[in-house]
Parts: structure tokens; sequence; C-alpha cells
């Protein structure tokens, strides 16, 4: 019972994960991307589509992140060149994709969504290590995109923090001006993290068609990618605290299995609102944002 | 963070039509280049779509109708959007106002019809308000993004109206998830049958006039928009920021919520699972057609209204999903940023700055 929820845990936490670290380079590099909701909900999807087409997981993955990286070139292109309002240009994006994605989905699989299955992400067993009691499952028994999702965490942290794009990225992120007098080339930067983050966003989309639901649901994002957004908050624009955050979420959409496997009695939306209700009473209690980027969700136009 | 793409301006209404439906034009013509390439009829779609919004006087009632709740809820976000307070959540407030409408509604059966109307309106106003008023405190009190909290509530909402529909509100045979009807007293006034004409939309008409002139003629609204502008020059200038916030917020959710329990006591009756198809999120697309003024709410949320009527019959005549009109309403607010972009005016700047130069005017 507690192996399946740790297991379940890091499951869950692998497209938050994802999503979140892919959203933390593009908050370094002074741009909020709400859109990353309709993002995720594209790459899952393209990757049903295409793992459906070819029945191949790996062309899924391929296919959900180029589908991805289209959508956040089109935010790119709005909220880093024309400079428009993020917010209201993510919140365009999120709709959009839910249209997008409707009316493919309908004309390709019919409105009645038979029940369409295709090929998951096979689960890989790390040897002897993953028959360790209680934890062995959880760490040492997922899929390959879980493994890549915690550690890329490391590589992250050191292409933020280590290398001299990392710098540059972050002060494109705090002072645009001063990024943009020293030819850093802000526009260029900003780019580059968002063309990461749709790659990230895009396999985590991926994972939840091939990693677990097995098919395509309208709007099967359900809010997670606005959870990733939450995550950074929480795990103050630092790696390593993201990845506990996401445990901490992936905890909370696993208990709802757990609880409603149990049946305590307590009505099961209740564990469905968790996350969300998780995620007012944590920022609230954080009180604040004095972490991130000085120059969040400020579009900048060169003088 | 600066103000919405065109944050209320009291203007001249008909100058300032060119560019949202010049916006429309462009994403409606992307769409019909993106039916084309699926091998649909753009043509015969439109067309399909025009006749079903208008094609007849219960089609034309009913885009009313349908326009009726965008009313509201665009009124909650233009009132929001103003004050650059980004309310993500007019969907979670009007369906907490349903929910709140539903509750006190079903208790109502022996009371006089006025004032059975009054308690489920005034039950849902309050429901929208609360749920927006949180969220505007959360951000001044502990600095908790609206955004954020607003897009939470809104998941929090579906969950609780799914467990109310399921739970206490459930009707009395409890075979379907759905509320039971709200008894005659508590229904809200129809005319000329069978059309679904109702008093709502009176109410709805007479609160963007109402929104306009407390955005334009009171302080509160004034601060509001000040707060807008420039958060720092605001609260420089003694405009209460954290008051501003929580009212405005509070104000944003009312309108969504009684928006909600409109819908409830004039049309539907009852609650059920996804008793709202969106209008909390197209909301935001007839807020920034109407370019954030109160009064262009109106007619911007009578064409999306259109739009999603004339949607139900595209499916019909030409097989096109309706979703299809989602995917519209994104590319609208694209467009309509892209004619907003601050860019133009910067290379504009650039552009007399060169010829200065050249003209040996620099100095100048």
């Amino acid at each position: 019972m507690l192996e399946a929820f740790l297991s379940s845990t890091v499951a869950m936490a692998a497209p938050l994960l994802l999503a979140a670290l892919g959203e933390l380079l593009v908050e370094d590099s002074g741009v909020i991307n709400i859109g990353i909701e309709g993002v995720m909900l594209t790459g899952a999807f393209a990757a049903m589509a295409a793992a459906y087409a070819t029945g191949s997981v790996a062309a899924g993955l391929g296919c959900a992140a180029l589908a991805a990286l289209a959508m956040s070139a089109l935010f790119g292109a709005m909220a880093v060149n024309l400079a428009v309002n993020q917010v209201v240009a993510g919140t365009a994006l999120d709709i959009f994709a839910l249209g997008v994605t409707g009316v493919f989905y309908r004309r390709m699989f019919g409105v009645t969504g038979q029940a369409l299955t295709v090929r998951t992400l096979r689960q890989v067993r790390l040897g002897p290590l993953s028959h360790l009691p209680l934890i062995g499952p959880a760490l040492f028994h997922q899929n390959l995109l879980v493994y890549f999702s915690f550690l890329i965490v490391p590589a992250v942290w050191l292409a933020l923090y280590r290398t001299r794009w990392g710098l540059n990225l972050r002060a494109a992120g705090e002072r645009p001006e001063a990024a943009d007098a020293l030819g850093l080339g802000v526009y260029g930067l900003r780019w580059q993290a968002l063309m990461i983050s749709g790659v990230l966003t895009g396999l985590s989309g991926a994972y939840l068609t091939l990693g677990y639901a097995n098919t395509f649901v309208e709007g099967m994002s359900a809010g997670r990618g606005f959870i990733a957004l939450a995550i950074v908050i929480l795990g103050e624009w630092r790696p390593g605290r993201i990845a506990i955050a996401s445990v901490l979420f992936g905890a909370a959409l696993a208990l709802q299995f757990v609880l409603q496997a149990v049946n305590t009695g307590i009505p099961y939306q209740l564990f469905l609102a968790l996350p969300y209700v998780l995620t007012l009473v944590v920022l609230t209690a954080l009180g604040g944002q004095s972490h991130a980027p000085s120059a969040l969700g400020e579009p900048y136009v060169r003088p | 963070m600066p103000t919405a793409t065109s944050s209320g301006s009291r203007g001249n209404i008909v100058a300032a039509l060119g560019k949202p439906l010049g916006a429309l034009a462009i994403a409606l013509g992307i769409v019909a280049l993106a039916l084309a390439v699926l091998g649909a009829n753009p043509a015969a779609t439109f067309a399909a779509l025009l006749s079903g919004a208008f094609g007849n006087w219960l089609a034309a009632t009913d885009t009313l109708v349908k326009a009726t709740p965008l009313v509201f809820t665009g009124l909650a976000v233009s009132a929001a959007f103003s004050g650059a307070l980004w309310n993500i959540g007019a969907e979670g407030q009007l369906l907490f106002g349903a929910l709140a409408a539903a509750a006190c509604g079903v208790h109502l059966a022996q009371w006089p019809r006025p004032p059975a109307i009054a308690v489920v309106l005034g039950a849902g106003t309050a429901a929208g308000a609360v749920a927006g008023a949180l969220c505007g405190w959360l951000r001044a009190r502990f600095a908790v993004s609206e955004i954020i909290s607003t897009i939470m509530l809104n998941f929090i909402a579906v969950q609780a109206l799914s467990w109310a529909v399921h739970g206490p509100l459930m009707e009395p045979s409890r075979a379907y998830p759905v509320s039971q009807a709200l008894p005659p007293a508590a229904c809200l006034y129809r005319f000329l049958p069978p059309s679904r004409l109702n008093a709502g939309m009176i109410a709805a008409l007479a609160l963007a006039p109402a929104c306009y002139v407390w955005l334009f003629y009171t302080n509160a609204g004034f601060e509001l928009r000040a707060l807008g502008k420039n958060p720092r020059a605001a609260a420089f200038f003694g405009v209460p920021v954290g008051r501003v916030a929580v009212f405005a917020m509070g104000l944003s959710g009312a309108m969504a919520g009684l928006g909600g329990a409109v819908q409830l006591s004039a049309i539907s009756h009852r609650l059920f699972e996804r008793f709202s198809p969106g209008w909390g999120y197209e909301a935001i697309a007839v807020a920034l057609v109407a370019r954030l003024n109160p009064l262009a709410v109106v007619p911007s949320a009578l064409l999306f209204g259109a739009l999603d009527n004339g949607a139900q019959a595209i499916q019909r005549a030409q097989g096109v999903s309706p979703v299809l009109v989602q995917a519209a309403q994104g590319l609208v607010i694209f467009v309509l940023l892209a004619f907003d972009t601050p860019v133009l005016a910067s290379w504009r700047r650039r552009g007399a700055v060169r010829e200065d130069l050249a003209s040996g005017r620099a100095d100048a």
C-alpha cells in the first residue's frame, strides 16, 4: 500500500517536474508563461496522435516535443518580440490549445472518443535496487521519462549557476536593459529558454498520454501546467527545491488513488481538489514572491 | 506588471470599433484557412454558423441567451483587468455563484416570487464576491499571485460543484448527478415563450452602464484604474492598493457569481457538472475585444454568444467540431494583442530618430 503510494508519487511528480523546470528557465529569463498548460496539452495530444499513427513511442515523444515547440514559438513571438502582456498572451495560448487539440482530436478520432489506447513507455527496472522494500519500485522501477526528469535537475542547476549562458539568462530576467547594453541579446536568450521549456513541457505532456493514461482526453492536462507554475514559486526558483516541491504535489495527486481505493467515506471530490487547495495553502504560507526574477512578466522593448 | 492590451479607455465606442473588428476578421480568416486545410468548406461553415446564430427568431433569441452569462463574466474580467488584477477566475466565481444560488433556491418553494428571486441572485452574487475577494486579499496580505489563486479556485469550484450534485443537492430519486429543479418561485421571469428571453438579460444590460459609471465616474473606479496604469505611482499618491485590490476582486467576483445565479435561475433551473462551457475563460476574449470598456462588453458578448450559438449548427451542417470556436477565441486574443504591440511605436520612434539624424537635427 505505502509502496504503491510512493511509487505513484514519483510517477505523478515527473510531469510536474519537467514542466516546472522548463518554466523555471523561462521565468529566469524574465518571461512568465501561463500558456504552459496549453503547451502541455498540445504535447499530450501530439504524442498520442503520433504514437497511434506510427505505433512507435519514440515518434510520439518526438512529435510531442515538436508540437510543443510550435506552441512555445507562437507564445515567444507574442511575448518576446511583440512585447505584449504575457499573462493575457499565455491565457490565450491555453484557450487556443484547448480548442486546437479538441478540433484535431474529434477530426481524427471522432466525437465518440472510442477507447483509444496506445503503446506506453516501458517501465525500466534498475537491477536488484528495484527490489528494495518500500522505496525500490518508487525510485528504481519507473519509465525512462521519470528518470530523465529527475536527472535533468542537476543539469538545469549547472546550466543556470555554473555556465556563462545561465548567468546571461538570469541577467536578462533581472535587468534586461543592462543585459541588452552588454550585448547579451535579451530576445535571443528568452527564445532559447522558451524553446528548451517547449521541449520539456512537450515531453511532460507526452508523459500524460504515453506514461500513464494510455489515451487522450480533451483537456486532460487538468491544471497540471498551472500547478507547475505554483511549484516554481514554491521552489523559490531553485532547481533542487523545485524537485522537492514537485514530489510534494505528486504525493497530493497520488493520494487520490490510494484514498479512493480505501473508501474512507470522504467524498472523492475532496481528494481531486486537494492539489489545488494545497497550492493555495502553500503559497499563502510562503507569503510573497521575493525570490522572483526582478523583471518577471515585464515585456522588454529594445529602446 | 503593465496594463492589459488596452486598459479601459472611455473614448468613442464607434471610433474604437476598428481594431477589435479587424482582429476578429483576421482571426476568422485564419480559421477559414484552417477549415480549408482540414477539408471542410469554409464558406458553407460560416453560412451554417450565421444561420445557426440568427437564422430564425428562436435562433436569434438563443444567441441573446448565450450572450447573457458572457456579459456578466465579461464585465467581471473588464473591471479586474482595468486595475491590472489578473482575474482568470471568473469561471470559478460563476460556478460558486450558481452553487450558492442552487443551495438556497431549492428551499424557497413556499416563498413569494420576488423575494425568492432576490435571495437566489443575492446568494450567487455573495458567493462570487467572496471567491473573488479572497484572491484579492491573498494578494494584498500574503503577496499570493491572483493569477494562480484564481486559477486554483476554478478547479476547486469544479470539484465543489461535482460534490454538491453527487451529494447534498442531488435530485430526490438519486439517479442522476443533477440538482433538484428550482421551485417556480425561485425562477427568473421569462418572456415570449417558447423563446428563453428572460429578466436576467435586463439585469445584464443594466449592469454594464452601472459598471461603466463606477469605473469612470467614482473615486473607487479611478483608484482602480490608477492601480492598473501604474501601481507604484498609485501607491505613492495614496491609493490604498491592498484595499482597492480586495474590493475590486470582490466586485469582479460578484458580477461573475451573479451571472451564474442568473443562468441557473433563468435558464437551466438545475445544477449539473459542466454547468459552464467555459464562460469565465471566454470572458477574457469578450473583455479584450471590448477593450475593457464595460459598455462595449455588451456588443462583444453578443458577438461571442452568436459564435457559440452558431457553433452548434456547424457541427450538424459541416461536421466541424464546435470546439473550433475556442481555437478562434484564442486567435482573436492573439491578433488583438499583436495590434496593440508597443514594438510598433518603438520602431516608429527609431525611424524618426534616424530621419532626424539624417537631416542633421540630432541635437534638437
